[in-house]
């Protein structure tokens, strides 16, 4: 099993003198499956960036227990990054950066096509995807190197039932993968169905970390109580 | 009008008379243009992509210099060439000055501006959409310049052949530095130029036509040599 801790302390991150995030301090450690849940404009986004680095922080520190690189990890994007390749190109394209040999990488991803559903789109140029193939493809990708950790912005919104159903699943053979996970989503049933752990944020700082069951069962303040009955929080 | 129809006559006459000269020349122009649109897309895609995914200084300056440049008038490209190419000049010793090579070089100062621009301008938004996705890969420069000229590769092309287009037309500069000699420096746009000159309008007008097929011709075959699905899938977005 990957064993981690992430500790932020103090944490800010401003775009243009705006305060987009903190400053805030947390300790993430060893969840499965954490959640980051809020309102459009919370700030999940902004931890995610943050804590897969791609974004820095203005003022305090993120350190890592043990140290997983960021190519051991991968991040799925709310807008997916299609590559003007086609799908089977799009899939493999993390192995060939890493130096594995085409044949290997290509017997690799036509083994993640199988796995979600897209082998007779191999060929297929990536752009002509629906949208739920299109994540389906970037979450192919994003586990073709068998990342320690994926973090995961939104990636089932403005998706229909059944293909968020099939991303759920591949979210769980992630983790029973040994692949941690940490996802954005307000989608209340999603983390419900997921979720090990709740972070939830508002405007920009995390005011409550749970177990999921803690979190709909009994939650601690006020804006989570809010968010929870489907009330407009300010 | 009467010049126009004869000089269309004449050149389909000359064309399918296969007439020695007019074929010498067409191959010259385009072996000078040619080999100067593939030199400058070998040292502009590359020097494009690079002011694309760099952040240094001067790189602004840098930009707006590549802009500029794409507006050189080849007259002043051809005297310059025509300056270090002479005798007395720093490059003199090569004896380039009235040959196709001094030729080449005018056409690739004049081309390369244009050619880096538009790669630049290609990559660049480019690598705006991917760029999250190559620092979560840990991506290289060197794979990031690869996979973005790998993926924007028509409209690389695309800008070649705006390259080429500027080149196959360009007499200025090589008037200057080729001396339009005949069997020898003499292409198509210095001879449409002399004959007119001469007063032999139906002969101009005949190789004018003559370089226009020729570089319709040559769109069209790189065109095609691109033509994808991934062009009829870009169409239907």
């Amino acid at each position: 099993m990957t064993d981690y801790k992430i500790t932020g302390v103090n944490l800010v991150i401003e775009k243009n003198s705006n305060v987009l995030l903190g400053p805030m301090s947390f300790e993430l450690s060893n969840s499965n499956f954490i959640i980051l849940l809020g309102q459009n404009g919370a700030g999940k986004t902004s931890l995610l960036r943050l804590l897969h680095g791609l974004d820095y922080p203005k003022s305090g520190s993120l350190t890592w227990e043990p140290l997983i690189k960021i190519e051991e990890q991968s991040f799925v994007f709310q807008s997916p990054v299609i590559l003007r390749r086609n799908v089977l190109e799009n899939v493999l394209y993390p192995l060939i950066l890493k130096g594995v040999p085409r044949p290997t990488a290509i017997l690799q991803a036509k083994d993640w096509l199988d796995k979600t559903s897209l082998t007779q789109k191999a060929s297929e140029p990536a752009l002509s995807l629906s949208g739920g193939e299109r994540q389906r493809m970037v979450i192919a990708r994003a586990l073709i190197s068998k990342p320690k950790i994926l973090f995961l912005d939104e990636p089932t919104v403005n998706l229909d039932g059944e293909s968020k159903l099939q991303i759920e699943n591949l979210l769980k053979q992630a983790v029973s993968n040994d692949t941690k996970i940490i996802m954005a989503t307000h989608d209340l049933g999603q983390a419900k169905r997921l979720g090990d752990v709740v972070l939830f944020l508002h405007n920009g700082k995390i005011i409550e970390t749970s177990s999921v069951k803690t979190f709909f069962n009994k939650p601690q303040t006020v804006e989570a109580l809010t968010f929870l009955r489907g009330d407009i929080l300010r | 009008m009467s010049d126009l129809f004869q000089g269309f006559v004449q050149a389909l006459m000359l064309i399918f008379t296969i007439d020695g000269d007019l074929y010498a020349i067409s191959a010259r122009s385009l072996q000078v243009t040619l080999t100067a649109t593939l030199i400058a897309t070998l040292v502009g895609i590359p020097f494009g992509a690079w002011l694309a995914v760099s952040n240094f200084r001067l790189r602004n300056g840098l930009i707006i210099l590549t802009n500029a440049l794409m507006g050189l008038p080849p007259v002043v490209v051809g005297l310059l060439v025509y300056l270090f190419l002479s005798k007395s000049g720093p490059f003199g010793v090569f004896n380039l000055l009235f040959t196709p090579s001094a030729m080449i070089i005018a056409q690739i100062i004049i081309i390369l501006p244009i050619i880096a621009s538009i790669s630049h301008r290609t990559i660049r938004s480019l690598w705006k959409e991917y760029r999250d996705f190559f620092i979560s890969l840990n991506a290289t420069r060197w794979q990031i310049i690869l996979t973005l000229v790998k993926d924007s590769r028509r409209s690389l092309i695309t800008a070649a052949l705006a390259g080429f287009g500027r080149g196959i037309g360009e007499v200025g500069a090589i008037m200057i530095v080729g001396g339009n000699i005949d069997h020898a420096t003499r292409v198509l746009t210095t001879a449409i130029s002399l004959e007119t000159s001469r007063g032999n309008f139906h002969l101009a007008m005949a190789l004018g036509i003559v370089l226009i097929i020729v570089s319709i011709l040559i769109n069209f075959l790189m065109h095609l040599s691109i033509k994808s699905k991934y062009e009829q899938i870009d169409d239907r977005l």
